[in-house]
């Protein structure tokens, strides 16, 4: 791994500047900075954002993994529980409906004169964090542990012996289902 | 020498295929783990925000708080990474002329008029279920949606399913029928 790079603190506020960059503009130039196209997923009427995210996974996916085999990277997976990985995300998803926006098309959409995305996306996406952060230790004790299943993989999950077993399924059934979008015209 | 025209023609056209932007984001993730060993993330940034600003107007002792000392609200890479994806999103729009000011989104307008109060007060309301929820479930669109789901955590397909079960749920409920 490139340790010394990764080490570097300046070289590294410009690399998460770069990347960030090329993020933005991605996301903007895929329209998926747009509350039209947005909405218009979350009514299953347009794929565009189901596209990109699946892309996105297929391509990460192959490339960090054959990386990981190689020694260059290593993964950095996130802990869940059912008292975390449910609540939160279903209230993340009642809002994105609401708001119209996740945390990076809102401040993506800012860049294209979105004044919505910026008074309730950006400033209520940080008011809610913070909200968060003083409600924290309410639910730190019980509610968090609650249901743990660690950082799990699904190549640990089916208890793969080699996690390609796992990998060319998943990048073979988001190949299917992209097409199959192509096909029925969505 | 045609490649390079095509590309830059490219700079200046409004949208990109799914496919490409998707394959782009996608070795983004592989720049991201190789040169910085950090997943693309944009939520954590948001918090440490709320920490900054809090800290701004409450003084230093906000760092005491549980939430901030695992989560010290301070720049970092994450940080950054948000800043950057500001620019680029503002530099892809400008190029192609699509800068609008707006405060309500045409389809919003077309359902529940054009009141920019009501708009603002639902954004407003979203935003914070936004903000608490990704905080809740450790992450977003990004850090589970993406980063996570590429590499095949369970915590993240589950998180995923969540925030779309959840969205398409409401967005249903708000223009199909209310």
């Amino acid at each position: 791994m490139l340790k010394t790079l990764h080490n570097r603190t300046r070289i590294q506020y410009f690399l998460g500047l770069a990347i960030g960059f090329f993020f933005g503009f991605l996301l903007q130039k895929g329209g998926v900075c747009h509350y039209d196209i947005i909405m218009q997923q979350l009514l299953l009427q347009d794929f565009t954002v189901v596209k990109i995210i699946l892309t996105a996974i297929l391509t990460g996916m192959v490339g960090v993994y054959a990386m990981r085999d190689a020694g260059w990277v290593r993964l950095h997976k996130k802990p869940g529980s059912l008292g975390a990985t449910i609540p939160g995300p279903l209230i993340f998803g009642i809002g994105f409906a609401i708001l119209g926006y996740c945390p990076g098309t809102s401040v993506g959409a800012v860049g294209h004169g979105a004044l919505d995305a910026l008074i309730g996306g950006v400033i209520g996406i940080m008011a809610g964090a913070g909200l968060y952060a003083a409600l924290y230790p309410r639910l730190k004790e019980r509610v968090l542990p609650f249901g743990s299943f660690g950082d799990k993989t699904l190549i640990d999950l089916v208890s793969a012996r080699n996690p390609w077993f796992v990998i060319i399924p998943v990048a073979v059934f988001i190949a299917v289902f992209l097409a199959v979008l192509e096909i029925v015209g969505l | 020498m045609d490649i390079f025209q095509t590309l830059a023609n490219h700079l200046f056209i409004s949208i990109w295929p799914p496919y490409m932007v998707g394959v782009g984001i996608g070795i983004l993730c592989w720049l991201a783990f190789l040169l910085s060993d950090h997943p693309i993330g944009v939520s954590t940034a948001f918090a440490k925000s709320a920490g900054m600003i809090e800290m701004a107007v409450r003084g230093p002792e906000v760092r005491n708080k549980p939430y901030y000392q695992e989560n010290t609200p301070a720049i970092d890479w994450g940080w950054m990474l948000v800043a950057g994806l500001f620019l680029g999103a503002f530099t892809a729009a400008w190029l192609s002329g699509d800068i609008n000011w707006k405060w309500v989104p045409q389809m919003w307008e077309d359902t529940f008029g054009p009141s920019i109060l009501l708009r603002l007060g639902a954004a407003l309301f979203g935003g914070i279920c936004v903000g608490f929820g990704a905080r809740w479930g450790s992450g977003c669109t990004s850090g589970h949606g993406i980063s996570g789901t590429l590499q095949l955590v369970l915590t993240s397909w589950i998180a995923v399913f969540c925030f779309f079960a959840g969205g398409v749920a409401v967005a249903f409920i708000m223009y199909r029928i209310i």
